[in-house]
C-alpha cells in the first residue's frame, strides 16, 4: 500500500464485471471476498452432508442392535462423518470464509498479500474435497479407521484408506498456503497507521491461527505420507508386526491434530470478541490480554498433544507433564471468557441474533472447556477414555464453540457481505431451536459416557437406551433448527431488506465502507482508530 | 512523485514475497523434521541394524553429492550477486552451472539407487520382506527420505530453470530480482536438508 491513496469509484464486488463472466468470474476470481463466499458455499454443503451422516448414526443408536445399518457401514459412517467435519468443515471453517472476507478489510488492505496463491489454495481445497468424497464410493468401500487413522488398523484394513489419507494431505496443503498468505498479509498489508496494537482482535486470532496452521500441518502431512508408503510397500513404520511403533503414529498424529483444535477454536474466539463489544457498545475489556492470550493458546497448544494418549502407554513423567500443560492452556482461554463478561458489564446490551449466538457460545464453550479439564487430568481420563463422554466434550467445543461462532459470524456479517438483512424474528426462533436441540443431543452423552457407554460402538447394553433416545430426539430438533436458520439466511440474501452500511453500529473498519463492499474494499483511504473498539 | 510511489509498492511486494518464501521454508523443514524424528526413534531402537545398513551405502558417492550440492549453493548465491551487479551473462552462466551440478547429483542418485535395485533392495521388493526389522526400517527410511529429497531437488531445478528464462528475457534484472532470490533460498533449503541427511544415512556408525 502506498503513502498516497488513489481514490476509486464504488462498484459492488458482487456486480463487478471483470475479464470473465458468469461462473468463470467466480472460479477464476482473485478477489478475496468472492473466494470467501466460494468457501462458504462449499463448507455449508459439506456441513449438511456431515450432519446427515451424524443423524444416521443417531438413528442407528436409537435402540440396541441393528436398526438401520450393518456394523461395517456404521464404521464407515463415523469415519466419513469425522473426515468431512474435521478436515473440510471446521479446520478451514472460519478462517477461510471470514478470514478471507474480512481480514483484509479489517486491517485496511485491498486484498490479501498473494491473491493468486489464495485462488490456488481454494482450488487445492476443492481437489482435496473431491478426493475425500471419491474415497467413499470407490470399490474397496469407505474407509473405516476413524478420522484419526490410527495404526496399525489403518495400515491393514482393506478399505479405501490411501485415498482418504491422501485427501487429508491435500487439504493440509491448502491449509498451509492459506496460513502463509494471512501471516504475510498481516505483516505487510496493514493500512498506514494500523499498528499491530490497533488491529481488531479477530485479526489477532487469525494471526495466531495461521502460525499454528503453518507449523503444525507439515507434521501430519509427512505422517500421512508415511502411512501411505507403509500401505503401498509394506514398510512397517507403524505396524508392530513389521518392527514399527503404533504409539509413534499417535504421537505424530496428535502433534498436528491437537494444535488443529486451536486452528478451529481460535478464529471462533476472535469472532466472539468482535460481536460482544459491538452489541454492548462498549470498548473491549483488556485488549492486550485478549490479543496475547490468542498467541499463548497457539503456543502452549503445541505442547499438550500427549493428553490424547494417556492410556496408550506413556511414562508416568510424560503423563503428568502433559496433564500439567493441558491445565495451563485453559488459563488463556479463561482469560478471554473473563474479558468478555467484563466487557458486557454496564454495557448497553442489544439482544440481536449474533449476540445470542455469542452468549450461547460462552455457555457451551465453558461446559466443553471444563469437561476438557476432566479429560486432561490423568486419573479421570483413564475412567472416561474412549467413552461417549469424550464425544460429548469435543462436540461441545467444536460444534458448540466453533459451530455457534460460525453461525454468529454469519448473522453478524451477512448484511455486510450481501448488502441485505435477514428476518430477525425467524433468526431468533431458529437460534432457540438450535440451542435446545444441541444440548438435548450432546448433554446426555456426558452421562452415558460416565456410565460406561463406549464411543464408536454400533451396539450397546439396554441400560443406555433412555439417554440414547433423548440424544436422537435432540439430533432431530437440532437439524430442524439448522434448516430453518439456513432457509432464513438464504431468504434474507435473496429478498431481504436492503441493509445499511452499519446496521449494528460496529466500530471496526468493515463497517465504515458501503454494503456490499466495493471491489477494492476502500474507495477512500480508511480512517484508522487508535482503539478499534471506540464507540464514542 | 508518482515514480516514488511505484518504487514504494515494488519494494513492499518484494518484502512480502521473501517473507512468504521463508515461511514456506519453515513448513518444509518441519516436513523433514517429522522424518528425522522417526529416524531417531528407530535408530535408538535398532542401533546395530542401522549401523550395518549404513555400511551398505557408498560414502564416496555421498561425499561427491554433498560437494556438488555445496558448490551449487555457492554458484546460485553468486548468480544472485551477479544479477544485482547487472552482469546478466555471468548470472546466466552461474545458474546453468547450478543446474548442471543438480543434474550430477541426480545421476549419482540414480546410480546409487540402481545398484540397490539390482540387489533386490527397493520398497515393496520380495527381498525386503526377509530382512531384519531394523534393516527393513533403515532401507525404507533411506528410500523414503532420499526419495523425498530428490523430489525437492527436481522442484528446485524447475524453479531455477524458470529463473534462467526470466534472467534471459530480462524479467529478472538488477532492479527486480525477487524471483531469483526466492529460487536461491529454496535451493539453499534443499542443500541444507542434504547436509543433515548425508551424515545420518552414510556417516554415523
Amino acid at each position: 500500500m502506498s503513502e498516497e491513496f488513489e481514490k476509486t469509484e464504488y462498484v459492488s464486488y458482487l456486480e463487478h464485471k471483470g475479464k470473465y463472466t458468469g461462473i468463470r468470474s467466480w472460479i477464476y476470481t482473485l478477489d478475496h471476498k468472492r473466494i470467501g463466499l466460494l468457501y462458504l458455499y462449499a463448507i455449508i454443503a459439506l456441513f449438511f452432508v456431515g450432519a446427515i451422516l451424524g443423524l444416521l448414526m443417531r438413528i442407528e443408536l436409537v435402540k440396541p442392535g441393528e436398526t438401520i445399518m450393518k456394523p461395517q457401514t456404521y464404521n464407515g459412517v463415523f469415519t466419513v462423518h469425522g473426515i468431512i467435519m474435521i478436515f473440510m468443515v471446521v479446520i478451514p471453517g472460519l478462517s477461510v470464509v471470514f478470514g478471507n472476507f474480512f481480514l483484509p478489510i479489517m486491517i485496511g488492505a485491498k486484498d490479501v498479500a498473494f491473491p493468486k496463491l489464495n485462488r490456488m489454495s481454494w482450488w487445492i481445497y476443492i481437489i482435496g474435497c473431491m478426493l475425500a468424497v471419491a474415497s467413499q464410493f470407490m470399490k474397496d468401500g469407505p474407509p473405516d479407521a476413524g478420522w484419526s487413522f490410527y495404526a496399525p488398523y489403518s495400515t491393514t484394513t482393506s478399505t479405501n484408506v490411501i485415498m482418504a489419507t491422501f485427501a487429508a494431505f491435500v487439504l493440509g496443503f491448502s491449509s498451509i498456503l492459506t496460513g502463509l498468505n494471512f501471516i504475510v498479509t498481516i505483516h505487510q498489508m496493514r493500512a498506514p497507521g494500523m499498528k499491530f496494537m490497533n488491529m481488531p482482535l479477530f485479526a489477532w486470532a487469525i494471526y495466531a491461527t495461521s502460525w499454528t496452521q503453518l507449523l503444525a500441518t507439515p507434521i501430519v502431512g509427512i505422517t500421512l505420507l508415511m502411512l501411505i508408503a507403509e500401505r503401498l510397500f509394506g514398510i512397517g513404520f507403524f505396524n508392530p508386526d513389521l518392527g514399527g511403533d503404533p504409539v509413534l503414529f499417535e504421537h505424530l498424529f496428535w502433534i498436528y491434530s491437537h494444535p488443529a483444535v486451536y486452528i478451529m477454536i481460535l478464529p471462533a474466539l476472535g469472532v466472539i470478541t468482535e460481536i460482544i463489544p459491538t452489541f454492548c457498545q462498549k470498548k473491549i475489556y483488556g485488549y492486550k490480554a485478549i490479543a496475547f492470550s490468542s498467541l499463548a493458546i497457539a503456543g502452549v497448544g503445541f505442547l499438550v498433544w500427549g493428553h490424547h494418549m494417556f492410556t496408550s502407554g506413556m511414562s508416568d513423567q510424560a503423563r503428568w507433564f502433559f496433564s500439567f500443560l493441558t491445565f495451563l492452556v485453559a488459563v488463556p482461554s479463561a482469560i478471554k471468557v473473563f474479558n468478555w463478561l467484563a466487557t458486557m458489564y454496564k454495557g448497553s446490551i442489544d439482544l440481536r441474533p449474533p449476540f445470542l449466538y455469542a452468549l450461547s457460545f460462552i455457555f457451551l464453550f465453558t461446559i466443553g472447556g471444563t469437561t476438557g479439564l476432566l479429560l486432561g487430568s490423568v486419573a479421570t481420563n483413564v475412567q472416561v477414555h474412549d467413552t461417549a463422554f469424550v464425544v460429548a466434550h469435543f462436540h461441545y467445543i467444536i460444534f458448540g464453540g466453533m459451530g455457534f461462532a460460525f453461525f454468529g459470524a454469519i448473522h453478524y456479517w451477512l448484511p455486510k457481505m450481501y448488502g441485505r438483512m435477514y428476518d430477525m424474528k425467524r433468526a431468533t426462533v431458529a437460534w432457540v431451536i438450535i440451542f435446545i436441540g444441541f444440548n438435548l443431543l450432546y448433554f446426555p452423552q456426558f452421562i452415558l459416557g460416565i456410565q460406561g457407554m463406549p464411543r464408536r460402538y454400533f451396539d450397546y447394553l439396554p441400560q443406555f437406551q433412555t439417554g440414547q433416545i433423548i440424544s436422537t430426539v435432540g439430533g432431530f430438533i437440532l437439524i430442524t433448527g439448522l434448516v430453518m436458520m439456513v432457509y432464513n439466511l438464504v431468504q434474507g440474501v435473496r429478498k431481504g431488506e436492503i441493509a445499511p452500511a452499519n446496521p449494528w453500529h460496529g466500530s471496526t473498519l468493515e463497517w465504515q465502507i458501503p454494503s456490499p463492499p466495493s471491489l477494492e474494499n476502500f474507495d477512500e483511504a480508511p480512517v484508522v482508530k487508535e482503539n478499534p473498539y471506540d464507540y464514542e | 512523485m508518482s515514480e516514488k510511489k511505484v518504487h514504494v509498492e515494488v519494494h513492499r511486494d518484494d518484502e512480502a514475497s521473501k517473507l512468504g518464501m521463508w515461511l514456506f521454508i519453515f513448513t518444509e523443514l518441519l516436513l523433514f523434521g517429522g522424518l528425522f524424528l522417526v529416524y531417531s526413534v528407530f535408530r535408538a531402537e535398532y542401533p546395530a541394524n542401522f549401523h550395518e545398513g549404513s555400511l551398505e551405502l557408498s560414502v564416496t558417492i555421498g561425499a561427491i553429492n554433498t560437494i556438488a550440492l555445496l558448490i551449487s549453493s555457492m554458484t546460485v548465491a553468486m548468480a544472485l550477486t551477479a544479477i544485482q551487479k547487472d552482469n546478466k551473462k555471468l548470472a546466466l552462466a552461474l545458474i546453468s552451472i547450478t543446474l548442471i551440478l543438480a543434474t550430477v547429483f541426480l545421476i549419482n542418485k540414480y546410480v546409487e539407487w540402481g545398484a540397490k535395485f539390482e540387489h533386490g533392495l527397493y520398497p515393496g521388493s520380495p527381498l525386503m520382506k526377509y530382512l531384519d526389522r531394523g534393516h527393513l526400517l533403515y532401507f525404507s527410511l533411506y528410500f523414503f527420505m532420499t526419495g523425498l529429497h530428490a523430489l525437492h531437488i527436481i522442484v528446485g531445478m524447475v524453479l531455477l530453470t524458470i529463473c534462467l528464462f526470466k534472467v534471459r528475457s530480462g524479467n529478472v534484472n538488477s532492479k527486480s530480482y525477487i524471483h531469483l532470490e526466492n529460487g536461491a533460498l529454496y535451493w539453499h533449503l534443499v542443500d541444507l536438508i542434504w547436509i543433515f541427511l548425508f551424515p545420518l544415512m552414510y556417516l554415523i556408525n
